[in-house]
This record gives C-alpha cells, sequence and structure tokens, in this order.
C-alpha cells in the first residue's frame, strides 16, 4: 500500500486488526516498572566534570562586569567560560526544520555580553571535577548588573516610550484572519456579547529535570546524550559551535515527561560548549529551581471575543482579539499565536470572522512550547464565551452548541476544508452522558457542571514541509527491528510504531525491538512536538513495513506455490487462509529470503501535505494538516465559604480516528485531565519585576492524588485521520478542553464567572461577593 | 573536604559498605553507588522522585543523611524486582498501563508497597493518602489507583512474596 492509498475514510470499513487498536503492554513498559530503565541522568562516563549554569537574579540590567578569576583558581576547576570566552555566535530560538530554512533575526546571545533580559538569563557556565567544587567556584564568580527599567506586561510594552526588549516594537509576530464581512454579521445579530479572558504563566513540570553528558569522540565529533523531545536541535547546536552538522551528535534517553519544555534547545548547549573547551565529559543535571527558571512558560494570553448571535442562538459574526506575552525572546511565539488565532472560532461553523493577534515581547521569562500551543489559551476563551453566550439567550448550554458545530465536510476559519470527521457533537453528547446522575447539593456546597469542545491542530504547520523517517527490518529469525529518530517522552511514541510494524509483518509486539532518539544512526524522524510523532513517524513505519511485508508476501507465494494475494502475514507465520497445507512460518520466509539475496529492509519517508503559507492579510489557507475533535466534561462541587473547588467527576471523550494502543491513548487523556486541572485551578508562575518569586513544588501546585477524581475516557474511532490507520493525534487536544470545562461548572456552580485562570479559592470568594 | 565514612547497610537484602561525606543526602550517595532506579526530582522533599523505604517505612531519600541510615535497611524499586517472585505491584503497574514517562514510577511503588502491608484492603482515600508525597505529571493518577487496588487483591489472596 502506498501513501496515496491509505484508506482515510474506513468509518465503514471491516478492517481486522491483529495488534494494532489492541491494548497491549508497551515496549517500554517492563524496564520503567522495574527501575531498570536508564534515562540521560543516569549515565556516567570516566572522567566526567560536572557542570552548573550562573544566571541573572534581575530581569533587566546590564552586565558591568563579571570576573571569574577567583573560580578558576580554585583547584578542581577545569573550566569556567562567559561571553568573553566565546565567539559572537548566536544561537538559534526557532522551530527544527527538515528544510533547512530558519527565521531571520531571532536567535539569543548564548551568554549574556551586556544586556541581560530576562530572569535566568545565563552569565556563565562552570566545569569542575565534582558537583561540590562546581558549586563553591559558582559562588566565586564576581560580577555586577545594573539594574535597567524593564517591562513586565503586554500593554506597557506598547506604549510609547517603552522599554524595547525586541527590535523595532516589541511586537514579535501578528497574524490577522479574515473571513466574510463582520459588519454585516454583527448588523443580522438581536445580541452581542463581549468578554475578556486571562490565561496566566504555567510551567510544564515535567517530573525529570533537564539533563545530559556530552562528550567529543575520537572523530571530533561532540556526542550529547540527553533528556529532550527534539534531538535534531544537533544542527543548532553545531552552528553554535561553528562545527559542520555531521560533527554534533544527540543521543536521546526515555525521557521523564516533556509536554514542550523540552522542546527548546536546554542544556545541550552548554554541555556542547564545556566538552568542546575541556575535551572531557561533561554532565550538567539541573536543580528543580534551574528547571523552573531556566526553560520557556506557557504564554499568558488576553483573548476578548465580541460575537454577534440571533435569538435562537446562531452565531453571525465573532470577532476576536488576541495578545500574547512572549517574554524576553522570541523562541515558538509566532507559532503558538498563529495556533491560538486559527483555533480562536473553536468548532463552530462561523461565517463572519475577523482575528487579530500580536505576540509581544516583555522582560519576563520567555514563554514557548507548552502541550496545546496557543489552540489551548483560545479553548479556555471561545469555550467560555459559548457559556456566556447561553446565559444571555436563555438557551441550554448545549443545545447552542449543537445549533452551530461545524459538521464533516466543513471548512475552518481559514477556508481550509477538514478531510476527515468532525464529530464534536457526539463527543459531547457521549461525555455529558458519562457523567451520569447529578450529585446533590447540600448547604454551601454547589454543584456545577460544565463541557469543553475543541478544534485543535495534529501534525506541523503545513509550509514547514514536514518529513519524518523510519527503517524496519525482519531477521533471519523472523524477529523485527525498527529505528527511527523519534524521541520517546513518555507517551509510548517508540512502543506505538512497533505496534504498527507487528500488525503489517504478523508478529507480535515481543518480536519487535525499537532503537530511536539517536540523530547520527537512527532515521531522522523529526520532533516529538505539536501531536506529530504517531501521525508522522507512524506513517512512515506504516509505509516502510507495507513495502517490506509486499517483498515478503511475493517471496512466500513463490515458497508456497500460491498467488501474492492469497497470502497472509499473522502469528509468526506466511499462510494461505483458504489452504491449511500451505504455510510456512516467518522464520523459514526470512531465512530463506535471505540465502536468496532478498532485501529485508526498508527505509520509508512520509511527507506531510506541504503548502504555501497563508495570506498575511486575510490568513486565508491551509495552516494544518487536519484536526483532532473532542469534549471534556466535568462535575465540580464548590464550597461558597471557602472558595474551594474539588472536581468530582471528569470525562475525556475524543475521536481520535484509530487507537493505535487504546491504553496509551487513556492515558493521554488521563494526563491531560490532570494538566488542564491545574491549569484551571492551582498553577501559577507569579512573576515580580519579572523575577520567578515561585520555583518550587511547595510553591507551585500542581494536582496530586489528593486532588484527582477517577477519569473517564471515551474513545470514538472514525478512523478517518490522516495517521496510520486513519489515526488522528491525541497528545495535546486531551488537555486543551479541560480547563475550560473546569471554568464553565465552576460558573455553573457559583452563577458567576472567573475570567481569570487560576480560578483560585480567594478569586471565588471574591466574585461571589460582587 | 568534608568528612568522609563508610558506613554499612543492607540495600535491597545486601550488605553494603558505602563511603559518603557528612553532608551526603542518601539519595545522592544511592545514586553515586549505582543505585539509578532512585530518582531525583526536586531534592527539597516535594515530588518524592527519590522515595526509598528505610526499615520498611517510605521516606524522600532527598531529605536523609546517608550517615541516617547506618545499621539499617534500605529498599529500593530493585527489591521488590525480585527475580523469583517479583512483587504484585510491578505486574498491576505493567497490566493496568499505569507507567508513562516512568520517572515518578519507583517513588510511588515504594510508597504503594509501604501501604499495602499497612492496609491490606485500601479504599481510594487511604491510596490518595499514601500517595500525596508522590507528584505523577503523565497519568492523572486513574490508572495508578487501579494497579494499587489489583495489587492489593493480589497479595490478599496471598500472591507475592509475603
Amino acid at each position: 500500500m502506498t501513501d496515496q492509498e491509505i484508506p482515510y475514510r474506513q468509518a465503514e470499513a471491516n478492517v481486522v486488526l491483529r495488534q494494532v487498536g489492541k491494548p497491549l503492554e508497551r515496549t517500554d513498559a517492563e524496564g520503567k516498572a522495574t527501575g531498570r530503565t536508564r534515562y540521560a541522568g543516569d549515565y556516567t562516563m570516566p572522567g566526567m566534570l560536572h557542570a552548573k549554569v550562573l544566571r541573572s537574579d534581575i530581569a533587566s540590567g546590564r552586565l558591568k562586569h563579571l570576573d571569574a578569576s577567583k573560580a578558576r583558581a580554585l583547584p578542581g576547576v577545569v573550566c569556567v567560560l562567559t561571553a568573553q570566552d566565546l565567539p559572537d555566535r548566536l544561537a538559534a530560538t526557532d522551530m527544527p526544520g527538515q528544510t533547512g530554512q530558519k527565521r531571520a533575526s531571532t536567535d539569543r546571545q548564548i551568554l549574556v555580553r551586556e544586556i541581560i533580559r530576562h530572569h535566568g538569563e545565563p552569565l556563565a557556565l562552570i566545569a569542575a571535577e565534582t558537583p561540590a567544587i562546581a558549586d563553591k567556584a559558582y559562588d566565586l564568580i564576581e560580577y555586577e548588573i545594573e539594574p535597567m527599567p524593564g517591562v513586565y506586561d503586554t500593554e506597557a510594552a506598547l506604549d510609547p516610550g517603552a522599554p524595547i526588549v525586541t527590535e523595532p516594537d516589541n511586537i514579535v509576530g501578528e497574524h490577522k484572519i479574515r473571513k466574510g464581512d463582520t459588519e454585516k454579521g454583527f448588523a443580522e445579530a438581536d445580541h452581542i456579547i463581549e468578554n475578556t479572558f486571562h490565561t496566566q504563566f504555567i510551567e510544564h513540570a515535567f517530573l525529570e529535570p533537564e539533563v545530559g553528558l556530552a562528550w567529543v569522540d575520537e572523530n571530533g565529533v561532540v556526542n550529547i546524550r540527553m533528556s529532550t523531545q527534539v534531538i535534531e536541535h544537533f544542527r543548532f547546536i553545531a552552528d553554535a559551535l561553528g562545527v559542520p552538522h555531521n560533527k554534533v551528535r544527540i543521543l536521546g534517553a526515555m525521557v521523564g515527561g516533556g509536554f514542550g519544555g523540552k522542546e527548546d534547545i536546554t542544556v545541550e548547549l552548554y554541555l556542547a560548549l564545556l566538552a568542546q573547551a575541556t575535551r572531557r565529559p561533561v554532565r550538567l543535571a539541573y536543580t528543580r529551581e534551574d528547571s523552573f527558571v531556566g526553560h520557556g512558560k506557557r504564554h499568558p494570553f488576553s483573548v476578548s471575543h465580541k460575537t454577534g448571535v440571533t435569538k435562537d442562538g446562531k452565531i453571525t459574526a465573532l470577532e476576536v482579539k488576541i495578545s500574547a506575552d512572549s517574554g524576553a525572546y522570541v523562541f515558538l511565539s509566532p507559532y503558538v499565536l498563529l495556533y491560538c488565532a486559527v483555533a480562536a472560532p473553536g468548532p463552530y461553523r462561523i461565517d463572519n470572522v475577523k482575528i487579530d493577534s500580536a505576540a509581544i515581547a516583555t522582560n519576563n521569562m520567555y514563554t514557548s512550547a507548552f502541550r496545546g500551543f496557543g489552540a489551548a489559551q483560545a479553548c479556555v476563551a471561545y469555550e467560555a464565551q459559548m457559556d456566556e453566550i447561553a446565559k444571555t439567550l436563555g438557551i441550554d448550554r448545549f443545545e447552542l452548541r449543537r445549533r452551530n458545530f461545524m459538521r464533516t465536510g466543513d471548512k475552518t476559519a481559514t477556508g481550509q476544508t477538514v478531510e476527515s470527521a468532525i464529530w464534536a457533537d457526539e463527543c459531547m453528547t457521549q461525555a455529558l452522558e458519562a457523567l451520569g446522575e447529578k450529585t446533590a447539593a447540600s448547604g454551601p456546597i454547589k454543584i456545577g457542571r460544565g463541557v469543553a469542545t475543541y478544534q485543535q491542530s495534529y501534525g506541523r504547520i503545513t509550509w514547514f514541509h514536514d518529513t519524518s523517517e523510519a527503517w524496519v527490518g525482519i531477521e533471519v529469525d523472523g524477529t523485527v527491528i525498527v529505528r527511527s529518530g523519534v524521541t520517546d517522552i513518555g507517551a509510548g511514541q517508540a512502543s506505538a510504531l512497533g505496534q504498527i510494524a507487528a500488525e503489517l509483518l504478523g508478529v507480535g509486539l515481543d518480536d519487535v525491538v525499537i532503537y530511536n532518539s539517536d540523530s547520527a544512526v537512527t532515521p531522522l524522524a523529526g520532533t516529538t512536538t505539536a501531536t506529530r510523532a504517531l501521525y508522522m513517524t507512524g506513517r512512515a513505519v506504516h509505509t516502510a513495513s507495507s513495502n517490506l511485508r509486499e517483498r515478503l508476501v511475493a517471496f512466500a507465494a513463490q515458497e508456497l506455490d500460491a498467488r501474492p494475494d492469497e497470502v497472509d502475514l499473522a502469528n509468526g507465520q506466511a499462510f494461505v487462509p483458504d489452504d491449511p497445507s500451505k504455510s510456512m512460518s516467518l522464520k523459514d520466509l526470512a531465512a530463506r529470503g535471505a540465502s536468496e539475496g532478498l532485501e529485508r529492509s526498508e527505509l520509508a519517508m512520509f511527507r506531510a501535505p506541504f503548502t504555501d503559507p497563508i495570506d498575511q492579510e486575510t490568513g486565508q489557507g491551509p495552516v494544518f494538516p487536519d484536526f483532532t475533535y473532542g469534549c471534556h466534561a466535568v462535575e465540580v462541587a464548590v464550597d461558597t465559604e471557602t472558595g474551594e473547588v474539588t472536581v468530582l467527576k471528569s470525562v475525556g471523550a475524543h475521536d481520535i480516528g484509530q487507537a493505535i494502543n487504546p491504553q496509551a491513548v487513556e492515558g493521554q487523556i488521563e494526563g491531560g485531565a490532570l494538566m488542564g486541572q491545574g491549569y484551571a485551578l492551582s498553577e501559577e508562575l507569579i512573576y515580580q519585576e519579572g523575577k520567578l518569586v515561585s520555583p518550587s513544588f511547595s510553591e507551585y501546585l500542581i494536582p496530586t492524588s489528593m486532588d484527582m477524581p477517577e477519569i473517564k475516557c471515551i474513545i470514538l474511532e472514525s478512523r478517518s485521520g490522516l495517521g496510520p490507520f486513519g489515526a488522528k493525534g491525541i497528545g495535546e487536544p486531551s488537555l486543551t478542553p479541560v480547563a475550560p470545562a473546569i471554568a464553565n461548572a465552576v460558573a455553573d456552580a457559583i452563577g458567576t464567572r472567573v475570567f481569570d485562570l487560576p480560578i483560585t479559592p480567594e478569586k471565588i470568594v471574591r466574585a461571589l461577593r460582587e | 573536604m568534608s568528612l568522609e565514612k563508610a558506613i554499612t547497610v543492607e540495600i535491597n537484602g545486601v550488605a553494603r559498605e558505602l563511603s559518603a561525606p557528612a553532608n551526603e543526602t542518601l539519595l545522592d550517595c544511592l545514586r553515586r553507588h549505582g543505585q539509578f532506579e532512585v530518582k531525583s526530582g526536586c531534592e527539597k522533599g516535594d515530588c518524592g522522585a527519590c522515595a526509598v523505604q528505610i526499615d520498611g517505612e517510605a521516606v524522600d531519600s532527598c531529605l536523609t543523611l546517608a550517615w541516617m541510615v547506618e545499621g539499617k535497611k534500605v529498599t529500593t524499586l530493585e527489591g521488590l524486582n525480585d527475580a523469583d517472585s517479583p512483587h504484585p505491584l510491578i505486574a498491576a503497574f505493567l497490566e493496568h498501563g499505569a507507567v508513562q514517562c516512568g520517572y515518578c514510577t519507583p517513588g510511588i511503588m515504594i510508597a504503594a508497597e509501604a501501604m499495602l502491608r499497612d492496609i491490606p484492603d485500601p479504599t481510594d482515600d487511604d491510596i490518595a493518602l499514601a500517595l500525596s508525597g508522590n507528584l505523577c505529571r503523565c497519568t492523572g493518577y486513574t490508572k495508578i489507583f487501579t494497579a494499587i487496588k489489583q495489587a492489593a487483591e493480589v497479595l490478599r489472596a496471598g500472591g507475592g512474596d509475603d
């Protein structure tokens, strides 16, 4: 089967699957459950040095002088690097691409040369014989920072005379979408409803802080074994070191959580510089505080909706104004902003749409990728707005959604026809039903329910020309090997590839071994970001396995004296289903094939749909390969005396096309429920004058076992996606609707809305008093 | 240099002699001696990734000085994975897909095993309390609760090694 022949719409087809669609134990599970899996921080080397990063504790200032001589003189200190010791190169902050394209003028300084733009900006790198010596050296570096006026909110950053963090005007990205005629649409409306919603800075809070180990090998190649979502930053690292791309290799390990926080460059740049300078192995392990201070955050957004609606609840026009705090460096802000703008209308048919958006630089911590990537913030706004519209009109909230939902075959606000099933309504119906009987209120405890539905892309922006490669081979004993650069960040990215290969080659998942995450020796698969790993690399494995299967079937047909279309592969056998006398084991088949010179491996590339960028003025054109639709529904109890919210029921219902491993899909939905609950109720990074004042888990509160209800998962399978076997994506979509569902449930319980996340007890009590 | 001494300690049933400076945490000491299943997540006692049992009681090894365990028994996840009879928690976590990124898993197993010895038939509230010091960012805890309840059932029926 070639790429073009993958059936995109198989809803009616009777597909027999033997491995795919089963809740198989993941290939990575046993190593993790027994503690045998080695994470990046568990590797050591003889002669290894220990690194540390000195950072600015002021957000906006001028480094007047920095003197590392005392630190360098300390016995056991091998190297201290400052900006003066580095060539005047920059570090890329762009998305790694396979095309060699790169944005202009958005790079950052590697170490502070003079101007400090955010709290935590690195001043110096230390490598010493022991961690204790590195700590001492850290204290011996003398420096003076002259504070400068900074700008810490997006409105102030646009004032005339505001300090300029990013030239020329602090605006680092803008996107517009124009569809239909909003003036006409508002004229047709019976009601116009306007609200502004705010979201906060939040932290990925993966359990494994950033860590890595680098060494220069005998060929002069800088090797970096590290915890990352993106091994293909090796190119940017090579550029920063001033060496050819083939002289840097990044090896991954199982990643202890990513969520977008290990998408940008983290420790690998510092590791590479220190390994290059010392020619010794260097280990750098961030402390939790380093991690809080050292990587980009989720963008705070302000999203204003102005919606025109008829008295029957038909939306006639929508205007949205979006602004995002991009912090002190550009990183992925322009893309996050685009995601928010494209997602802003939600899964609704709206003929007249006008969206304006801007990402604005401040001296806050830079913001970048975070599960949901702007689309999550968009959903916080549009789903709250739907409930507010229903309240104004006196229409049932769910009925209002039904009257406006996009249906299969509809176009998005950018004019992109969605080629897959649009089952937002089906998902909402099932999620609501699963909530069951409503819990009874008692005294000051009020009960509320809320849903949020969504439309969210999977796969990268289509003008990035995204590709992914995988290699599949069968050994002479009939076992299977998959090689692909994909990084596994805990969602079972590698194991899913094994399940796809097992399905197509007629073996069990136990018969497959997967080698992944090595930029030098595994075919490059792109990033584990953008809900793309299963979609893209799954398709590459599908193609490679299918092509290999075709050759094996043709060879087996010769051996079994049958026609190729009569031969099937399953349970480790090649056989003719209608003739029990004609069968042979895959082991014998592979061995016979080897002796006859049969090619027993296949390298395949999958290419996402390629498009040109959308029109800058209208935003019209295709933006993403495809979209996932779904719904999260919750029931909450709110103590109106204390403002405390307890989530009683939490249900995610998502059409994910085809579950490759349903248990892993449930894992995503359950994890998304937790992360979204924290986003709604408790998580917020507090910056004062740009300085993070909550850099620990005792101040930054993620939900614990005490806070979480049992989460129910409903998996719908339209088999209509672009992924393998009609799969869509679930990694990010699982999170997106959770926070707005909780916000809507709280508003339902207390009869008034808190417009700013997180919805803390203080805000609830204040809202109730007003 | 800080004062260093050798301490005798039983790790997962094996008598060991570990050299440790006075100010070294049990977390750093165990990892320095090859017990990489003990994970470092915050070094402040907030996350529980480094949990081990000292004489059967679950504690954060990042808040414990290595010298404090002299003469005691330390159990890590490795100790629950006896080759002949792995702890039913491990099988249950595998069966229910309660492991995602896996970084919190060693600490959660340690906390759960300690609870199950005290409370053979735990309620959801018992489990929630026992795991309240163990952060997990991937799973939402649902499958972890299911797995722990299954392991409890297996243990009550006489499965496992105790």
